[in-house]
């Protein structure tokens, strides 16, 4: 019984020094501060409004290719009928991947061929993407005139523009190692887009969502799978347990 | 006997007698099973066994069926990962199962060998039990690294250059032998294919046939025990030791509770926290291998972390890495000599004085510590603490000849308490 | 009364209560036996054909409103080639005559959908098109067409026979069929030719794979 007491005190004294890994290891770089997606894959509406925001405003240039039209409508409660008219483009068919109507020389635009987006929620988290979208700025040496917080010299023009509006940087003079140095530090507004703030975070919102869909589309019914595997496995235990209390009288 | 009875008529009783007259099936299962009496007193510490069993078949069974629609080319490789995940019906949960499975794997061993340091397993007369657990531990690092390139993601990438270059640094034949491990110039397609070669049949052939033995050098000496003392000195008048019991039904029915255990952490993982939090998947994964873009940190899965703590910490001498290198080999290649090392007259942590409980707490806690150090970049305190805790490493081995023999003993009890 | 039994459990004076081990042993097998069952399934279910597959093997659509009288099309579906002809009427005049030539002429033995079969000799839902596997049912040849009636000669070298009404003729090993794919008597192929399931639109629109084509507004 003591040992046991041991190993549970063990036990926890591992998962506190656990704990105290930075959460997000994966994603956070040092210094890094995302701004928080709060993203619902369960609100299907918000998939819904994430998915034609998606369509109509990136995948003219980028495309989900490990995404099946038919598979997104199923998923996002989405007629058929309705993808093939709202979403998808005449030539394509309902079992076809999300591509996009880029050419393949498209580096020659932007200096960076689009990238695929399918994972893009996984490989470097919703907030990041949330932050992305929040995140363009206007800046005169970069060749679109926008550059982004969150990617620095990011190839992307700034197609949400008529949406948000424009953002300016902020600079502050800090120390860095000794040096002094301008640091960017943040953006604030500079002028309105159609949108008030608050809509904005929304819509971005809606397109992280859809995104963190899009990166893993069976993680809602992986979940809920999950929970019937729980519950056998522990109707299981209690069986296991007392067959495993009754042979072992013979030895106590 | 059996071979004269007829076995037309089909019964069981008949079936079976026909199949021992030709194979020892009755034999196997009442020598290696019903009658192979184990220690009555095993306790948690002794469950890691069967668990690694059952997460060898795990691996074997999901691997299978991963083949069967992975393409180990680099055009397709990353594509086919994801079609498994989206297309294959059911794909996601083979693939989760197999991803968790190889962590689950490290953690289940680490926790059996450490079972081994407490208890003396690896002492007289079960060296070779130890040195066939050493060689399976040595394939198995090298089927984990394999395996993790095969999903061709970034991190798949630059984290195989990183480690096949780290060859390069032996002297005279460094430079030839990084390159024919790769095939290619750098990491390439022809890597790919050697390594799913590799890890989907060579490995695993010979990893199973190293269980085997493993398996038979156990049952030829028996199981210690957490007293550490030899059950088969005490047998009673049926010729069984007084202290053990039927490996059937008792363990069977007591492994059967700690594997539902076990699999109500491990699918709660698979179903709830399959990444977990980065640590199992590796987010720098879940772009394909990019060959102008390094991540920003390339650090191995976790379960390497503490020797490439130990690879980090070594500094470059005499203008070469290889030091480094051979540190890091020779972290493994000690624990093959552990039987030898350990001169304590009692085998169980339980009879031993303070000096080695100390020194297996220090060990312990170095080797977490190594851990998290080769999960951090190279900077701060943690190079310094990842010199200290090599250092203490191998100070737990390299120095226990003399600290074993001075430790004071209690009285070793006859029969298991 | 306390017994001591082989490994030194005490027992008190009842003894080991077999009925509940057993109970308890069937219970926890059975249900291990249930989540064995279950933890297989995914597996086997895994082999069922993916998405990509069925995307691949999903219904082809073909515009044959363009196709004029006597002319072929030949395309592919889940890997097979299909031929969508337009049948002249002089040609479909001719299906009901010649029976006692044919080996199978209600295509009993042949595959194709029910709707295929009670069609009779058109072997079609439109009898103005006919659609079927351009594979042999011998050992898997493309058939030529030989859409003349009356004109034996009209594959080079080739005698189809007095009265040729119109069919189709394998170059591997001589077979022959009808118009509508049925099989001659005493041919190398057993078999009429196969149809697959499909689907005629209204704007002359055939839909290969499906037996009936859901509208889209």
């Amino acid at each position: 019984m003591r040992a046991r007491m041991k190993l549970l005190a063990g036990c926890l004294a591992a998962g506190l020094a656990a704990s105290l890994l930075p959460a997000g290891a994966a994603f956070a770089e040092d210094g890094e501060n995302y701004l928080h997606a709060g993203t619902n894959i369960r609100d299907a509406e918000s998939l819904q409004r994430g998915a034609r925001a998606f369509m109509n405003y990136c995948s003219g240039c980028h495309s989900l290719k490990y995404l099946r039209y038919n598979r997104m409508g199923e998923d996002l409660g989405i007629p058929a009928a309705e993808v093939a008219a709202s979403l998808m483009f005449v030539s394509d068919k309902p079992f076809d991947d999300i591509n996009s109507a880029m050419p393949t020389d498209s580096d020659k635009w932007f200096g960076k061929r689009p990238p695929d987006l399918s994972l893009i929620a996984r490989a470097k988290g919703v907030d990041y993407v949330f932050s992305f979208l929040k995140g363009f700025y206007v800046d005169k040496s970069r060749p679109w005139g926008v550059n982004n917080d969150v990617l620095p010299n990011a190839s992307m023009p700034f197609v949400l523009q008529s949406l948000q509006g424009l953002q300016k940087p902020i600079y502050k003079n800090e120390t860095v190692d000794g040096e002094a140095k301008v640091v960017l530090t943040g953006v604030e507004p500079l002028s309105p887009g159609s949108m008030t703030p608050a809509e904005y975070d929304q819509f971005v919102r809606d397109i992280t969502n859809f995104l963190d869909y899009a990166a893993e589309p069976i993680k809602a019914k992986r979940q809920f799978v999950g929970i019937f595997v729980t519950l056998f496995l522990l109707v299981f235990l209690g069986l296991a347990y007392l067959l495993k209390k009754e042979y072992w009288k013979d030895v106590h | 006997m059996a071979a004269t009875e007829n076995t037309s008529t089909g019964n069981a009783g008949g079936l079976l007698g026909w199949i021992d007259a030709r194979f020892p099936l009755s034999k196997l299962w009442r020598e290696q099973v019903s009658e192979y009496y184990a220690p009555k007193n095993f306790n948690f510490w002794y469950y890691f066994g069967v668990l690694s069993l059952v997460v060898l078949v795990n691996q074997l069974v999901t691997g299978i069926y991963l083949t069967m629609s992975y393409k180990p080319s680099a055009a397709e490789a990353f594509a086919s990962v994801e079609y498994i995940m989206r297309d294959v019906d059911w794909g996601w949960l083979i693939r989760y199962m197999h991803s968790t499975g190889a962590s689950a794997f490290f953690i289940v061993v680490y926790l059996h060998m450490f079972r081994a340091l407490l208890y003396g397993s690896a002492r007289k007369p079960r060296e070779l039990l130890w040195i066939f657990g050493c060689l399976i531990f040595l394939l198995l690092m090298a089927e984990a690294f394999m395996g993790y390139v095969l999903p061709w993601g970034n991190m798949s990438f630059w984290g195989a250059q990183v480690i096949v270059s780290l060859f390069g640094s032996l002297p005279v034949i460094g430079g030839t032998l990084v390159e024919w491990i790769r095939g290619d110039y750098v990491i390439a397609d022809a890597t790919l294919n050697r390594f799913f070669a590799l890890h989907v049949a060579a490995v695993p052939i010979a990893l199973i046939f190293l269980v085997i033995a493993h398996l038979m050098a156990l049952h030829e000496v028996g199981s210690l025990n957490p007293d550490g003392i030899e059950i088969k000195e005490h047998k009673g008048a049926d010729g069984h030791p007084l202290d053990g019991i039927p490996f059937h039904p008792y363990y069977t029915v007591k492994d059967l509770v700690g594997i539902v255990v076990f699999l109500l952490l491990f699918c709660g993982v698979i179903f709830f926290a399959p990444t977990f939090g980065g640590f199992f998947l590796e987010a720098p994964n879940f772009e394909p291998a990019n060959l102008l873009q390094t991540p920003p940190h390339i650090s191995p899965v976790w379960y390497f972390t503490p020797y490439y703590a130990m690879l980090r910490a070594v500094p470059s001498f005499a203008g070469t890495q290889v030091w480094g290198v051979l540190v890091m080999g020779s972290a493994v290649g000690v624990l093959f000599f552990l039987p030898w090392l350990d001169r304590s007259p009692v085998k169980s942590i339980r009879y031993r004085g303070p000096v080695y409980k100390i020194a297996l707490a220090i060990f312990s806690i170095a080797f977490v510590i190594l851990g998290l150090c080769g999960m951090k970049p190279p900077s701060g305190i943690y190079p310094l603490l990842a010199k200290i805790c090599t250092v203490l490493y191998f100070a737990f081995f390299l120095l226990m000849p003399w600290y074993s023999r001075l430790d004071s003993v209690k009285p070793v009890p006859q029969r298991v308490t | 009364m306390v017994f001591v039994n082989e490994f030194g459990g005490k027992f008190m004076s009842e003894q080991v209560d077999h009925s509940r081990r057993r109970l308890l042993t069937v219970a926890t097998v059975g249900t291990g036996a249930v989540g064995l069952a279950c933890a297989a399934a995914p597996f086997i279910a895994s082999w069922q054909p993916s998405a990509r597959a069925k995307a691949l093997g999903a219904p082809v659509d073909v515009d044959a409103s363009q196709l004029e009288e006597g002319q072929m099309l030949k395309v592919v579906w889940r890997g097979q080639p299909v031929f969508i002809l337009r049948r002249p009427k002089t040609v479909l005049d001719l299906l009901a005559g010649h029976d006692e030539v044919l080996a199978d002429p209600n295509s009993n033995a042949s595959t194709q959908p029910a709707y295929i079969k009670s069609a009779g000799a058109a072997r079609a839902r439109n009898p103005e098109f006919w659609v079927g596997l351009a594979v042999c049912t011998h050992l898997g040849c493309s058939p030529l067409g030989a859409f003349e009636p009356n004109d034996a000669s009209q594959l080079a070298g080739v005698d189809l026979g007095r009265s040729w009404p119109g069919g189709f003729y394998c170059p591997c090993h001589g077979s022959k069929y009808d118009i509508s794919g049925r099989v001659y008597k005493a041919q190398p192929a057993p078999t009429n030719l196969t149809v697959p399931p499909y689907a005629i639109t209204a704007d002359a629109h055939i839909v290969i794979g499906v037996d009936e084509v859901a509208k889209i507004t």
